[in-house]
């Protein structure tokens, strides 16, 4: 509660900076209170506080994957001044907006009402919206905003009427009291709330971006500004899947038969989907927004498998998704920059010139893919472990298919990095900006892939 | 207050359920179906609107009022997401000169 209040008052302070010209302070402001935001988000932990008639709790869940995203966002922040370094004007705008994203996603993951769980995703898909717009003048960005604003409004309608009918339904819209009217009424479920949880459903799969309803996620990642991307995909998703985890293990985890054959094909079609499509890619950037989808299906495996240790295995996956995600959009900015190209000859012989670099991207490649030693490995074996101990093998075989599938992809770049020679004159100069963030980033994944028991078993 | 809800439920809840159906059918057909970015705009607006007459008629019939408030905040939010894609939809305007969603086929693969 006090992390979304010190965030929301210093997303306030940056607008206020930007109003009076002051670009200096911007940037510092946003990091100390990010930082500030972090250990206040932790005070409270296992104490399971509620807020507000239980709109907003604080147990260990939501903590975590609080501590998760504000510390994400910190490092999106970490790029900001390089990736903005051409624009003069103060950017006050994007920051502020990037803030209230966070603000949004930070109810997400802790929502007890789902009023709460709206309202969450409304402030994070309306900053979104505008974010992926906010290159003006590229028609590219313009398109992927408006793609974007279209298909999500439409998944929100979906998601609040299947609200209305499970209020309809159960008379209650807190997650407890849902809980209990479910209990009572296992035996005969009334069509409404069959119908309201299947709705509720597609729009959390809709903003997850999880097939059937992935179309918009490759063209709003590939035309909005890579660094908007890197935010969507990382906290977007983290907290949407969050928010989906918690709202069934709260309320619907009694009823299993009504969702989980459903769940689980949505979770077959886009790891085949996401994997599949991959394959195809010559651009970078859409590749990753496939690899975003199929990701997605690999943690719904989490929540279709759904009991209190599924908590920790989804944030130690999404921790690995992430970490791993930033450095490769990281090493995709720096390469887009010198050669102005998303295409994957882009990184013919990146190797040669920054070794550093390509390091940090094969290493992240390696982990999106579930090569071990590394933390992707840890994250997908615990989660393959404990959906099997649940009794889902089937679907873990197709989860080990898509993810051998996904080897080939994620080598692409790798190979084109180290074995093929650098494309013309463009060869990138090797005093980038990015190398001390790069460097931090690919530190961060290394060290997470050692202690990944520790968040397992940590809620 | 009372009377209100008094007439509210002299129409039985099945039809308000049946009616809001068809609005949120209606407008997810629109979204669909159309082409013209404005018409999308209304026909998103009527699935938003259709939720909220469900959630009112609820309330009323379970005399709850938390339904009429959740009211207040999607309107708000559909106040706000009408400010944003009228903003989009400008400025794709200015690069494309249309409002038909055809033209946004820069991105595909």
């Amino acid at each position: 509660m006090y992390a979304i209040i010190t965030i929301s008052i210093v997303a306030i302070i940056v607008l206020f900076f930007g109003a009076i010209e002051k670009k200096a302070p911007l940037l510092p402001v946003v990091y100390v209170g990010l930082s500030l935001a972090f250990i206040l988000n932790l005070v409270g932990w296992n104490q399971s506080v509620h807020y507000y008639n239980e709109m907003y709790i604080a147990d260990n869940f939501s903590i975590a994957f609080n501590g998760v995203l504000i510390f994400t966002t910190l490092l999106v922040f970490i790029f900001a001044p390089v990736y903005y370094k051409p624009v003069k004007r103060p950017l006050e705008d994007i920051y502020a907006l990037i803030l209230f994203a966070l603000v949004g996603s930070l109810i997400m993951t802790a929502f007890g009402n789902l009023l709460m769980l709206f309202v969450g995703i409304e402030t994070l898909s309306l900053s979104l919206y505008i974010l992926a717009g906010s290159k003006k003048f590229d028609p590219n960005s313009n398109e992927a905003a408006m793609k974007y604003f279209l298909t999500g409004s439409f998944a929100s309608g979906f998601l609040l009427f299947g609200i209305a009918l499970l209020y309809g339904a159960s008379g209650s819209m807190n997650l407890e009291a849902i809980k209990q009217y479910v209990i009572l009424n296992q035996a005969h479920m009334p069509g409404m709330l069959t119908i309201g949880l299947l709705l509720v459903a597609i729009g959390m799969t809709f903003k997850i971006g999880a097939a059937p309803f992935h179309f918009w996620a490759p063209d709003v990642y590939e035309g909005s500004p890579t660094l908007i991307t890197t935010f969507m995909a990382t906290v977007g998703k983290v907290a949407a899947i969050a928010a989906f985890f918690r709202l069934m293990s709260s309320s619907f985890a009694e009823v299993e038969s009504i969702w989980k054959l459903t769940l689980t094909i949505f979770a077959v079609a886009t790891i085949l989907i996401g994997n599949l499509s991959a394959f195809y890619q010559d651009n970078v950037k859409r590749m990753f927004a496939y690899s975003g989808i199929a990701h997605a299906g690999y943690m719904l495996i989490a929540v279709i498998a759904l009991k209190q240790q599924a908590a920790g295995v989804l944030l130690l996956y999404s921790m690995s998704y992430t970490i791993a995600t930033i450095t490769a959009f990281a090493v995709l900015i720096l390469v887009r920059e010198e050669t102005g190209t998303f295409s994957i000859k882009a990184f013919n012989g990146l190797a040669k010139h920054n070794p550093r670099e390509a390091f940090a991207m094969t290493i992240a490649m390696l982990s999106l893919a579930g090569i071990p030693p590394l933390v992707g490995f840890a994250a997908k074996y615990n989660l393959f472990v404990s959906a099997i101990g649940q009794g889902n093998l089937p679907l873990v075989i197709v989860a080990i298919i898509g993810s051998m599938i996904s080897v080939y992809f994620y080598i692409r770049p790798v190979i084109a990095m180290y074995a093929k020679l650098p494309s013309g004159t463009a060869a990138i100069d090797s005093s980038s900006n990015y190398k001390k963030q790069i460097t931090l980033a690919a530190v961060l994944m290394i060290l997470l892939g050692l202690i990944p028991g520790v968040f397992v078993n940590l809620i | 207050m009372g009377t209100t809800i008094a007439q509210i439920q002299t129409i039985p809840l099945q039809y308000y359920i049946l009616f809001c159906s068809a609005l949120f059918s209606i407008g997810v057909i629109g979204v669909l179906a159309k082409r013209n970015a404005l018409v999308i705009f209304m026909s998103v607006e009527l699935m938003l609107n259709s939720a909220n007459l469900l959630l009112t008629a609820f309330s009323a019939y379970r005399n709850d009022p938390a339904g009429q408030i959740f009211v207040f905040f999607i309107m708000v939010v559909a106040a706000a997401e009408v400010a944003i894609g009228l903003a989009l939809l400008v400025v794709v305007y200015r690069s494309t000169k249309t409002i038909d969603i055809n033209a946004l086929n820069r991105l595909k693969w």
